[in-house]
C-alpha cells in the first residue's frame, strides 16, 4: 500500500512542480538599458566588428540604426560600413549560408531576431561564457550553448577561461562531473568589469535590432491608455444619463 | 434637415433601411438586466472588425510565398509606417477573439442561452467556434515561422493518423509531401478569403435568430411574456440607445485591456506570438517543445492524453477522435441539458459544481497542452478529459435530479 502511494506521488510530483522543466542553467540578469544610446552606440560598433564578420542582420537598415541611436548617416557610413554598401541597404554579409555551414558545420544564424527568440539575459550569459575545451573543433565549448560551432570571437578581449566542475551523486548513487561555472585563467585586453560591458552594450543592441520600435510603442501607449481613460470618463456618464430612467 | 429626411423616404421606398434600423436597434427590446458578461457579444463584433480591416492592410504588404512570407513580416514590422501597429493589432486580435468567444460561450452556459428556444444561435454560435478555429489555424502559418511551421506539420499529421486514408488526406490537404510553398500558398487563399467569407455569412445568421426570438438574460426569465398594452416587453428597454451606449463603455475597457497589450506586451509572454516564431522556418531543424497557441491548448492536452492502443486503432487515432469529440459534444448542448431553469441562479448545487469542476479541467488541459508532456502531467490530462466529458455526457441525469429554485416571473434588476 505504501509503495503504490509513493508511486502515485511520484508520479503527480512533476505536475506539481509545473513552473520547472526547460532552462536549467542558470542565467545573469542582463540589466540592459534601451534608452542609453551610448550604449547601443558601443554596442553598434562591437556588432559591425565582431560578429558581422559571420552574421548578418538582414532585415536591419543602416539609415533606422543612424536615426534610431542619433548618429548621423555620415559616421554610420565611415565607422559602421565597410564595403561600399549604400545607407538605405540592410545590414547583410557576403558569406552565403552554404559557405557558412561549411566552414562552421551550421551556418551563422542571422542576428536581427535573435533577442526575440533567445531572451536578452541569455544572449548575455551566452557570450561571456566560452571556455576551453580541446575536444571542440574551435578549442572552445559554452555554458548555456553546449557544443557550439561559434568560436569565442572575442577572446582577446576576454581572455582565457577555464570550465569548474562539481561532482554530483544522481539517484543510482554514480558520480558525475557536472559543469558548475567558468573561471578566468589568462587576462584580456579588458577587466571584467569592462568586458561585462561590452557584451551588456552588444546585448542592448541586439534588442534594439530584435524590434527597432520598442521606444515609440511604448511611448504611443501611454498616449493611447490615456486617451481611453478620458474616453472612459466621458462613456460612463453619457450611459448613466441615458440609464437614468430604466429602473 | 429637410432633405435628410427626403432621401431617407426615397431610400424606405426602395430598401428596408429605417424598418432594419428599428427591428434590429431602435425597437429590438432587450431585457434591462444586462450584467457582465453580456458585453462579449459585441465586443466579439468589434474583434471580428479589428480582424478584418488590420488583415485587410497585412495583406497589402504580406508576401504568400515561402522564399518571402518571414521577410515581408519583418518588411510590415520595419518598413511599413504604422506596419508594426498593424500587425501587433491583428495578432493580438487573434488570442483576444478566443478570449473574447471563450467568456460569451461561459455566458451561455451561466445562463442557459442555449436551451429552447435560442437553439439555432447555439448552433450558428459553434460553426463560428468552427470557423474561427480553422481561421487562426491556417493564419497561423503565414508569418513562416519555425512555430508556424511545425505546429502546422503536427495538426497536418493528425489527419495521417486516420485508418486507410489518412496518408492521403494529409498529403490533400498540404498539396505536397511537407508543409510548403503550396500549403502557405492555400493556406493563404484559405484564411483571407474563404473562411472569412463564411464567418461573416455564420455571423449574420447568429445575430438574425438572436433576434427573431429574443436575448436571453441572467434570470432565464422569458421577457416577452410579460408585454404592455403596446405589445412591448414590460422587462425590455431598445437596444438603441440604451445597450449602444452601455456597450460604449464596455468597448472602451476591452480597447485599454487591448492597448496594454499591444503597446507593452505584444508577445503575450510568449503565448501570443511564440519565441521560435521569430526565427524563420527551418524544413530541417526541429523544434526542442512545439506547442500550439493557447486557444488550442485545452484540445491538445486531450488529444495527448489518449496513450493506449485499442487493437487495431493507434492511440494518436484515439487521441484525434477524442479531440474532435471535445469539440463536436458542444454542440449538443440544448438537447442535453434536462434542466427546467435556464439560470444558475435558479439552478441546484449538482449543476454548479459540475459546471466549476468543467472549468478548472478546461484551464488545467489549457495549461498541460501548453507544457512538453511528463507521466503525471499526463495522468492529470487524462483526469481533465474525464472530468471534460463527464461534465457533458452525465449532464442528461445530473440535471434532471438537481434541485431547482423556482423561477420569478419578471426579472429581479
Amino acid at each position: 500500500m505504501k509503495r503504490q502511494l509513493l508511486a502515485i506521488l511520484l508520479l503527480v510530483s512533476p505536475a506539481v512542480g509545473l513552473g520547472a522543466g526547460g532552462g536549467d542553467v542558470h542565467l545573469d540578469a542582463a540589466n540592459i538599458d534601451p534608452t542609453n544610446r551610448d550604449s547601443l552606440q558601443r554596442g553598434a560598433k562591437t556588432f559591425v566588428n565582431y560578429c558581422m564578420g559571420c552574421h548578418s542582420a538582414k532585415y536591419q537598415r543602416y539609415n533606422r540604426l543612424a536615426r534610431d541611436l542619433g548618429i548621423s548617416e555620415e559616421m554610420v557610413m565611415e565607422n559602421l560600413m565597410f564595403s561600399g554598401e549604400r545607407i538605405g541597404d540592410q545590414m547583410d554579409i557576403a558569406m552565403s549560408k552554404s559557405m557558412g555551414k561549411k566552414w562552421f558545420g551550421a551556418a551563422p544564424p542571422d542576428l536581427t531576431l535573435v533577442s526575440r527568440v533567445r531572451g536578452a539575459d541569455w544572449l548575455y550569459t551566452y557570450l561571456r561564457t566560452f571556455y576551453q575545451d580541446d575536444s571542440r573543433p574551435f578549442g572552445v565549448n559554452n555554458q548555456v550553448f553546449d557544443k557550439v560551432g561559434m568560436p569565442n570571437v572575442m577572446w582577446q578581449l576576454q581572455g582565457v577561461q577555464k570550465p569548474v566542475y562539481k561532482t554530483v551523486t544522481d539517484d543510482e548513487g554514480h558520480e558525475h562531473q557536472v559543469l558548475e561555472g567558468v573561471e578566468l585563467v589568462e587576462a584580456g585586453t579588458q577587466s571584467e568589469e569592462e568586458f561585462d560591458r561590452t557584451v551588456r552594450d552588444l546585448v542592448n543592441f541586439l534588442a534594439y535590432m530584435g524590434e527597432p520600435v520598442k521606444l515609440e510603442r511604448q511611448s504611443l501607449g501611454v498616449k493611447v491608455l490615456l486617451f481611453l481613460l478620458v474616453f472612459f470618463i466621458v462613456a460612463y456618464l453619457l450611459k448613466k444619463e441615458y440609464w437614468k430612467d430604466v429602473h | 434637415m429637410g432633405m435628410l429626411v427626403n432621401l431617407r423616404d426615397w431610400i424606405d421606398a426602395r430598401f428596408p433601411l429605417t424598418k432594419m434600423w428599428e427591428e434590429h436597434l431602435s425597437k429590438y427590446y432587450a431585457p434591462k438586466n444586462f450584467n457582465f458578461w453580456y458585453f462579449f457579444g459585441s465586443l466579439a463584433l468589434l474583434v471580428l472588425v479589428i480582424q478584418i480591416i488590420t488583415g485587410i492592410f497585412l495583406t497589402m504588404n504580406y508576401k504568400p510565398s515561402a522564399a518571402e512570407a518571414f521577410a515581408s513580416v519583418e518588411y510590415i514590422m520595419r518598413d511599413v509606417e504604422w506596419g508594426w501597429l498593424i500587425r501587433y493589432m491583428h495578432s493580438t486580435g487573434a488570442s483576444a477573439f478566443f478570449i473574447v468567444v471563450y467568456m460569451h460561450m461561459f455566458r451561455a452556459m451561466l445562463y442557459g442561452s442555449y436551451k429552447q428556444p435560442r437553439e439555432l444561435i447555439w448552433l450558428f454560435g459553434m460553426f463560428i467556434y468552427l470557423a474561427l478555429m480553422a481561421e487562426a489555424f491556417f493564419g497561423y502559418l503565414l508569418p513562416w515561422g519555425q512555430m508556424s511551421y511545425w505546429g502546422a506539420q503536427v495538426i497536418i499529421s493528425l489527419f495521417g493518423a486516420i485508418p486507410v486514408i489518412g496518408d492521403d488526406l494529409s498529403l490533400w490537404i498540404r498539396g505536397d509531401y511537407v508543409i510548403s510553398d503550396v500549403t502557405l500558398n492555400r493556406f493563404f487563399a484559405l484564411h483571407v478569403i474563404a473562411v472569412p467569407l463564411v464567418l461573416l455569412i455564420l455571423v449574420v445568421m447568429h445575430i438574425l435568430a438572436l433576434h427573431e426570438v429574443g436575448s436571453n438574460n441572467p434570470d432565464g426569465v422569458e421577457i416577452k411574456k410579460n408585454k404592455d398594452e403596446n405589445g412591448i416587453p414590460k422587462d425590455g428597454i431598445p437596444f438603441h440607445p440604451y445597450y449602444t451606449v452601455k456597450d460604449i463603455v464596455g468597448v472602451v475597457v476591452f480597447l485599454a485591456f487591448f492597448s496594454f497589450v499591444i503597446f507593452f506586451i505584444p508577445e503575450g509572454g510568449g503565448y501570443f506570438l511564440e519565441k521560435p516564431n521569430f526565427e524563420p522556418a527551418d524544413p530541417l531543424k526541429t523544434p526542442e517543445h512545439i506547442a500550439p497557441v493557447w486557444y488550442f491548448t485545452p484540445y491538445y492536452a486531450m488529444l495527448r492524453a489518449v496513450t493506449i492502443d485499442i487493437g487495431p486503432l493507434s492511440a494518436k487515432f484515439l487521441g484525434v477522435i477524442v479531440m474532435g469529440a471535445a469539440v463536436v459534444i458542444l454542440f449538443f448542448l440544448p438537447w442535453l441539458d434536462r434542466s427546467p431553469v435556464k439560470s444558475i441562479r435558479y439552478r441546484g448545487p449538482i449543476y454548479k459544481t459540475m459546471l466549476g469542476a468543467f472549468v478548472v479541467s478546461f484551464f488545467v488541459l489549457g495549461y498541460l497542452g501548453t507544457q512538453a508532456p511528463t507521466a503525471g502531467r499526463t495522468m492529470l490530462a487524462q483526469l481533465g478529459t474525464i472530468v471534460y466529458f463527464a461534465f457533458f455526457l452525465l449532464m442528461p441525469i445530473y440535471t434532471k435530479i438537481d434541485k431547482t429554485k423556482p423561477v420569478p416571473d419578471r426579472v429581479t434588476g
